[in-house]
């Protein structure tokens, strides 16, 4: 089991950021530290997410983008030896809190990974997965309907309404990512993790699932690594810049990209190093 | 002198390989050159006849079945779900380091011993008698390495990623075992005891004292009986035999039929094995 | 308790307990083992037993029950079975990992993991039927049941262990090393031998005594070709009698609750720690094999 030592005690849901509205905060970080092993790979970060927009992790590759967001859904636990200090809000309420329900946190906090990593099954039941066990249909014709607007929802229905039953391992590489998307959907969580999602993908799948994220935000808070500067600065509001694990500068994109204050932001920005 | 050394080199390793390719495959030329001379289908449908100079081989092979029945019950799902405890729920530590050293010391431990355990457990201390089931359960404490090794390397070949994606949609450790890492291992994990199996099929000494008979002139009617088995069969026709000049060609027909049964399920096995290794589309 | 089972912890109880299994069998391996074969001690000591030179169990007064030569007949089978195992395995393996064409890789592993797999039964029939009377005849032996039969069986199939696995260590020695060496202008087998081998050796030594261990636990060969008889051996020429033969061929006649029945389980456990030793001298070499090139 992951060992959580909780010190943050903040009262209020919230830590520094004087550009997102404190109504608005969807999940807070608070004083997070991680450690695998003996090598520690977030320090100290303090971050908030706020609803309905997009918050890009930017950094050189070994920063810890993909450990801090795979803290948000504690994917972490399932490597052992990992070790967390600090908290992080679920709408003011604490995910590594002691007697959480680590499986509905994960219900409610969906996750889009590097590569495209459907099941081995066919597209239908992919998307089925995810409702099935979560007991969150009781007819077929539900589950059906679900499925439809899941996979529209993920922009990917008109490619594949003819082929449902197909093996999803058959689709492109594309296709499979906006099939996870769509997987991920279809039990309507409330923040969507992306990981690197275009990380294996060409120009134009990416193009897509940009496309996609600019849609899905109206509904879900969205947050999204990325080690595509351009990316970031296309698609996101709000932008954080981690380097070693340190959280160095936190700001909404346009800021971050046009007048970073710290000079090591503006350093890997302008592609001096990274 | 350089080339006269890479000369003698290449020949002896030329001969190293052919050498013993030539040697067994010469012992199971000369043993199925004799045997097929002596099987048909009454060898294989009938039973026994006088004092075991004539007739079939039926009980032999009835009985082998049953074993190897028993063995495969008994160790499929006591190995699969060791392997699952190792693979899906380890932490490292000194649980899991126990288990594995258990594992391969048990692997390493002669059929032999396997058969003295299962005189003094099965047959004796539960009062299941010289019978089926406890030569079914001493097989199969012998075969659970085996099983439990090929589960291990089927479950280690499912990506992190689908348990990843499993875990991210809510599911619980269980739901995600059940529904996919199962599902796309059974295949590779029964192919993969079939290996085991065919060692249960084959092995004599530990069902010397706790399974097997030479002469029993009927079926077993319930998993207390004692068996004849295929390959005590051999054994009890070479040194329990009494008329050497009738016997002898029963063992080679009952040494062809063990054989043939052990090797086509290793070979079955073997080409499944490496099949699903190069077809995996993850 | 309904948390408890709510986070799968009962689930994971329940597989803990099945996984724990071949740690149970295990211990009760040792146990009856143990438990009837010390009992033996009662009898004669540990000295007379294990260093004994003559084993009469039945039919003389006093009985006896030394087992020394019973142990040295092991030991000399399966040394026998080495002679013939390690230069065939090991360079059957160098070829087949460096020299054949991936082609011919592709069939012979396989075929001899399949040799592997034919029962021993099988071999001591045809040691019977053939090897036997063949060896009589070309050493002019009044009988052909020998040390050497039984040695020749058992380097048989001891070989499929040692070239599966010397196999799948020298494929596993990084590529690095071979490239350095080809670099240096080395040919194919110079590299095998000077380069490739030593990095190799330790994983190597683990498949020599795993098939050792095959060897030595091995019992239908040496009951059925090995002749039998309990004297020291001082000849490969001259039948001998194994530890495992022994347990298999006399614990039908041992009356129950009998010394006779005590030294058998005597010997099962001297047989057990032998194999244990094995099974940690392999492990051992296994460990030394992998962090000297470093995987």
């Amino acid at each position: 089991m992951v060992d959580i030592i909780t010190s943050c005690q903040l009262p209020v849901a919230s830590c520094q950021s004087s550009f997102i509205s404190q109504k608005e905060i969807k999940i807070s970080i608070c004083s997070l530290n991680i450690w695998y092993t003996d090598t520690q790979a977030i320090e100290d970060v303090s971050l908030d997410i706020e609803k309905n927009k997009v918050t890009a992790i930017i950094g050189p590759s070994g920063c810890g983008k993909s450990t801090l967001i795979r803290a948000m859904n504690r994917m972490n636990d399932i490597i052992p030896s990992v070790k967390v200090k600090g908290e992080i809000l679920l709408d003011g309420e604490n995910i590594y809190g002691e007697d959480i329900d680590v499986v509905g946190i994960r219900r409610r906090i969906g996750m889009v990974f590097q590569r495209p990593n459907p099941f081995p099954k066919s597209v239908f039941e992919n998307v089925a997965y995810g409702l099935k066990i979560n007991g969150l249909i009781k007819k077929k014709e539900e589950l059906i309907e679900k499925i439809e607007q899941a996979l529209k929802d993920a922009a990917l229905w008109s490619e594949v309404k003819d082929r449902l039953g197909d093996s999803a391992l058959d689709l492109s590489g594309g296709q499979q990512q906006r099939l996870c998307i769509a997987r991920a959907l279809a039990i309507e969580p409330e923040v969507i993790l992306f990981d690197e999602p275009c990380s294996s993908l060409d120009p134009t799948a990416t193009a897509k699932i940009e496309e996609l994220i600019q849609e899905l935000k109206k509904k879900y808070t969205i947050v999204i690594v990325t080690h595509n500067m351009q990316q970031a600065a296309r698609i996101s509001d709000f932008s954080a810049f981690l380097l070693l694990g340190k959280l160095i500068e936190f700001n909404r994109t346009d800021k971050i990209f046009t007048h970073p204050e710290d000079k090591r932001t503006e350093n890997y920005i302008t592609g001096r190093f990274g | 002198m350089r080339k006269f050394k890479e000369l003698v080199f290449s020949v002896f390793l030329h001969t190293a390989t052919a050498l013993p390719l030539i040697a067994l495959f010469s012992v199971i030329f000369f043993i199925i050159s004799r045997g097929a001379m002596v099987i048909n289908w009454e060898f294989l449908t009938q039973m026994p006849r006088d004092a075991m100079t004539a007739g079939g081989i039926f009980p032999a092979i009835v009985g082998t079945f049953y074993l190897v029945l028993v063995a495969v019950f008994f160790a499929l799902p006591l190995g699969v779900m060791a392997a699952i405890y190792l693979v899906e729920y380890t932490r490292q530590g000194g649980i899991v380091q126990t288990i594995r050293i258990g594992v391969s010391t048990l692997a390493g431990v002669p059929s032999v011993v396997f058969g003295l355990f299962g005189m003094v457990i099965f047959v004796r201390f539960f009062g299941f008698g010289v019978s089926i089931l406890s030569g079914g359960l001493t097989l199969g404490i012998m075969i659970l390495p085996t099983v439990i090794r090929t589960s291990e390397e089927a479950l280690l070949a499912i990506p992190q990623g689908f348990r990843e994606a499993s875990f991210a949609l809510g599911a619980t450790k269980w739901q995600t075992i059940y529904r996919i890492v199962m599902p796309n291992s059974i295949s590779s994990i029964l192919t993969g005891s079939i290996l085991g199996i065919g060692r249960a099929a084959g092995d004599t000494a530990s069902i010397l004292f706790t399974a097997a008979t030479f002469y029993i002139m009927h079926l077993p009617n319930s998993v207390f009986s004692e068996v004849q088995a295929l390959p005590y069969h051999i054994y009890g026709l070479l040194t329990e035999g009494t008329h050497a000049q009738a016997q002898i060609p029963i063992a080679y027909g009952t040494a062809t039929v063990l054989l043939f049964l052990v090797l086509s399920m290793s070979a079955l096995s073997i080409v499944m094995r490496n099949r699903f290794r190069r077809r995996k589309k993850w | 308790m309904k948390k408890f089972f709510r986070r799968g912890k009962g689930i994971e109880f329940l597989f803990l307990f099945f996984a724990l299994a071949s740690v149970f069998f295990l211990a009760g391996i040792v146990v009856v083992l143990f438990s009837s074969g010390l009992l033996i001690l009662r009898t004669v000591t540990l000295r007379e037993f294990i260093l004994g030179r003559y084993w009469h169990p039945l039919f003389y007064e006093p009985p006896a029950y030394g087992i020394l030569p019973i142990i040295l007949g092991s030991f000399w089978v399966t040394l026998g079975a080495m002679c013939i195992a390690i230069p065939l395995g090991v360079g059957a393996a160098v070829y087949i990992a460096e020299v054949a064409s991936p082609q011919l890789k592709e069939i012979l592993k396989p075929v001899i993991e399949l040799l592997g797999a034919i029962p021993s039964v099988v071999y001591g029939f045809f040691g019977v039927v053939a090897l036997a009377p063949f060896i009589m005849r070309l050493f002019d032996l009044p009988i052909g049941f020998t040390a050497l039969t039984a040695s020749i069986l058992l380097g048989l199939m001891a070989l499929p262990t040692i070239v599966t696995i010397s196999e799948d260590v020298i494929s596993s020695v990084p590529v690095l090393y071979r490239e350095a060496s080809y670099a240096l202008g080395a040919t194919k087998l110079e590299t095998a031998a000077k380069v490739v081998f030593p990095a190799a050796f330790p994983g190597i030594v683990t498949a020599i005594i795993l098939g050792m261990g095959r060897a030595i636990g091995e019992t239908m060969v040496v009951m059925m070709v090995a002749g039998g008889s309990a004297i020291i051996p001082r000849s490969f020429l001259q039948p001998v009698r194994a530890m495992t033969a022994t347990i298999g061929l006399e614990m039908g006649e041992a009356a129950s609750g009998s010394p006779h029945m005590h030294a058998l389980f005597g010997i099962g456990c001297v047989l057990f720690v032998l194999t244990l030793l094995f099974s940690i001298a392999a492990e051992r070499f296994s460990i030394r094999f992998r962090r000297q090139v470093g995987i």
